[in-house]
């Protein structure tokens, strides 16, 4: 769909278009219908048939660039190519990569992520001899890959990062350790299971490090609510932020 | 008592869950416990140190196993001041976040906000047009911080060893340090000051002189503090070839900061991954290759007198930028001047005029940016930052919403606690309390 204005035109040559083509998004399975607040009454405001799609998976096309955003093959080319090669089964372990605002991540699937870390640590024209830990998301509304445990590596030697994000489904919430490769990830990954139920196999002592050990279930899934209490103030009830109006 | 068998989880069977005798120390009963101690005839002692102990830091709690004065064992045991914080950010709008995580590691609020701020920006690709003299108040603000913080570092170790001067010598110097966050941004602790977009208001009038004055004052205070320490036989006997960690073990561990530097690799991110625009700062990045806590000591003193160098040059640049603190961008930033009133601070009265009075679109605008928030478009950043205990990075995730989908810190407390059992076993228990204030955890930080 090309436009026929002109100003238009030079904003789409300008790689302004939108990342995905409109029979992409199509496919997308629906995030939302109508607009936004009025969840207990009729909707009255005449969209109440629109239809919103979840954005399709990005992944960025070759060149990667670098941190600066270059169109040219940049850094995070390198550090690709040097993955690929040292890693055989690169094809299989690698998901996607995405590269967006200067920064790389990998996505690599759960039965790799220890391979692919190791590689990133051991080999000597990658080495990220560093990990800033990890940390959970939790996507509900992606079916089969709910729980989300993102690593970030740090390269010294380098100075370089990198990102490796792997996802496990909520009814088997299994991601291997990383603590062999690196032990620091010890205490992280006991606070994202504590927070999210990821069990990452082969840690010498999964158990809670922020909440009770005798606590049920865990806080920072998207289904478990804030648990504010109302307060009043003047006279009036304010609500706990999490019922609240929300606008987005 | 070993061998009692219990059928459903009891947290209060102490007795019944323990191997062998337990003492319940309240005070004033010394005797009883030795008495008792040798009795059982078992070298080994399990010690329960804190949460509530004098010299832990705040409520961390350390299970020792101790075979005489030897530690054999070391663990640690957080999440006392867990507050949620991370969780109640998805709750709130972007601005609003700000507020939040000051409070985590509230030794060093600037650097929380900071390490936060960026990234907000960052998610925003507004990162150029955030404008120098915001940068250049934010550098400022968070070398005055560094320094404060490093100075309740060495202040609390002194006190932890029994050292009350070195203590009350910390804390007053640290108090002037306060005094000019009181008269920069009208907090002294927890001040949500820098915000996505730049910082909350501009420096008041006479603020640079005070600044002045402070850097007048300080080179001497440390020169103090170091003829206090640098050679105390005493110190240097508490503190020398003490809870060892070298360059491997930091590596591991993903320990950064002082604790790193004392080991000789020069990794400071300011230099490294430069930031709010300090690769054009002029200043060094203190080593020492002890690995031990006289080490870290130094370092962070050295890295005090660093700071002082770098609030110099950012006295100087300040009286020549002027300009907005704030961006532009109207969709993004704040949209009332702040201004000191008679009640405190709030929006200044000629914003509130323009919009009661005279716009109403002003008005639309206004009470839009403050009750929705602008929105973030979607992805991930990490943002690290370089804070007076390593590196502290924000993960934050946007679905393209006006409030955070989730925020994760990486707080260089939490990591670096981390390596109080491979610096204390082994060595003796009182070498612990060196330690764990060598490592100089925050447990607002540690505990988010």
């Amino acid at each position: 769909m090309t436009s026929q204005n002109p100003e238009q035109q030079a904003e789409q040559g300008a790689d302004q278009l939108p990342a995905h083509t409109e029979e992409e998004r199509r496919e997308q399975p629906v995030a939302r219908m109508g607009m936004f607040g009025a969840k207990t009454t009729g909707d009255t405001s005449g969209y109440g048939r629109l239809v919103v799609r979840q954005s399709p998976k990005v992944s960025a096309p070759r060149p990667y660039g670098g941190p600066g955003g270059t169109a040219e093959a940049g850094e995070f080319d390198e550090i690709a190519d040097e993955l690929e090669r040292a890693l055989p089964d690169y094809g299989d372990a690698i998901e996607r990569v995405v590269v967006d605002r200067g920064e790389m991540t990998f996505f690599v699937k759960r039965e790799h992520l220890a391979t692919v870390a190791r590689t990133m640590r051991d080999e000597p024209s990658l080495r990220f001899e560093m990990c800033a830990g990890v940390s959970g998301v939790h996507y509900p509304q992606e079916t089969g890959a709910e729980l989300h445990a993102v690593v970030h590596l740090l390269s010294i030697t380098h100075n370089r990062r990198v990102r490796l994000e792997t996802a496990c489904p909520d009814a088997d919430p299994h991601v291997p350790s990383l603590t062999p490769v690196y032990p620091t990830n010890d205490w992280h990954e006991r606070e994202t299971y504590d927070f999210f139920g990821i069990v990452f196999d082969g840690h010498p002592a999964l158990t809670r490090i922020e909440m009770p050990d005798d606590w049920v279930g865990h806080p920072q899934r998207k289904d478990y609510p804030l648990g504010g209490i109302p307060v009043e103030y003047r006279g009036a009830e304010i609500p706990p932020p999490d019922e609240r109006r929300s606008y987005t | 008592m070993s061998s009692t068998k219990y059928t459903e989880y009891d947290a209060y069977a102490a007795d019944a869950a323990a191997e062998g005798k337990v003492f319940d120390v309240a005070g004033e009963d010394w005797d009883q416990v030795v008495a008792g101690a040798e009795d059982a005839g078992d070298e080994r002692l399990v010690v329960n140190m804190g949460p509530q102990h004098p010299s832990t830091h705040g409520v961390l709690r350390l299970i020792l196993t101790l075979d005489g004065e030897t530690v054999n064992e070391c663990r640690v045991g957080i999440g006392y001041l867990h507050t949620g914080i991370e969780k109640n950010m998805e709750y709130r709008t972007w601005t609003q976040g700000t507020t939040f995580c000051t409070r985590m590691d509230y030794l060093a609020p600037v650097f929380n906000e900071a390490a936060y701020c960026l990234g907000v920006e960052k998610l925003l690709g507004v990162t150029e047009q955030v404008p120098e003299r915001a940068q250049i108040i934010r550098v400022m603000m968070m070398e005055l911080n560094r320094i404060s913080s490093h100075l309740v570092a060495i202040a609390t170790f002194g006190l932890e060893l029994g050292a009350t001067t070195v203590m009350l010598n910390g804390f007053i110097e640290r108090e002037y340090t306060l005094d000019l966050f009181e008269e920069i941004t009208g907090l002294r602790m927890n001040m949500a000051y820098v915000r996505p977009g730049g910082v909350a208001q501009d420096l008041p009038s006479g603020a640079l002189s005070k600044v002045r004055d402070y850097l007048d004052r300080m080179p001497k205070r440390i020169q103090a503090l170091r003829k206090l320490m640098d050679h105390n036989t005493v110190y240097l006997a508490r503190t020398k070839n003490v809870a060892y960690l070298d360059l491997t073990g930091c590596m591991s561990l993903g320990i950064t900061g002082p604790v790193l530097r004392a080991t000789g690799l020069p990794w400071d991110l300011r230099k490294s991954q430069p930031y709010c625009g300090y690769e054009t700062y002029d200043f060094e990045v203190p080593t020492q290759d002890t690995c031990d806590v006289y080490g870290r000591y130094l370092v962070r003193v050295a890295e005090m007198e660093e700071s002082l160098k770098i609030v110099e040059q950012c006295v100087d640049r300040l009286q020549t930028v002027k300009g907005p603190v704030m961006i532009e961008d109207k969709k993004i930033g704040w949209p009332a001047q702040l201004a000191i009133g008679a009640d405190g601070m709030g929006n200044s009265p000629r914003h509130i005029a323009h919009i009661m009075g005279t716009s109403m679109e002003a008005l639309i605008h206004h009470f839009k940016l403050v009750t929705e928030g602008f929105r973030v478009p979607a992805g991930q950043v990490y943002t690290p930052v370089e804070s007076p205990r390593g590196e502290l990075g924000a993960h934050l995730v946007s679905d393209g919403g006006t409030r955070p989908y989730r925020v994760h810190f990486r707080e260089p407390s939490f990591v670096n606690l981390q390596a109080a059992p491979a610096m204390s076993e082994g060595g003796m228990v009182a070498d612990v309390i060196a330690a764990v204030a060598s490592i100089d955890p925050v447990m607002g930080g540690v505990d988010r």
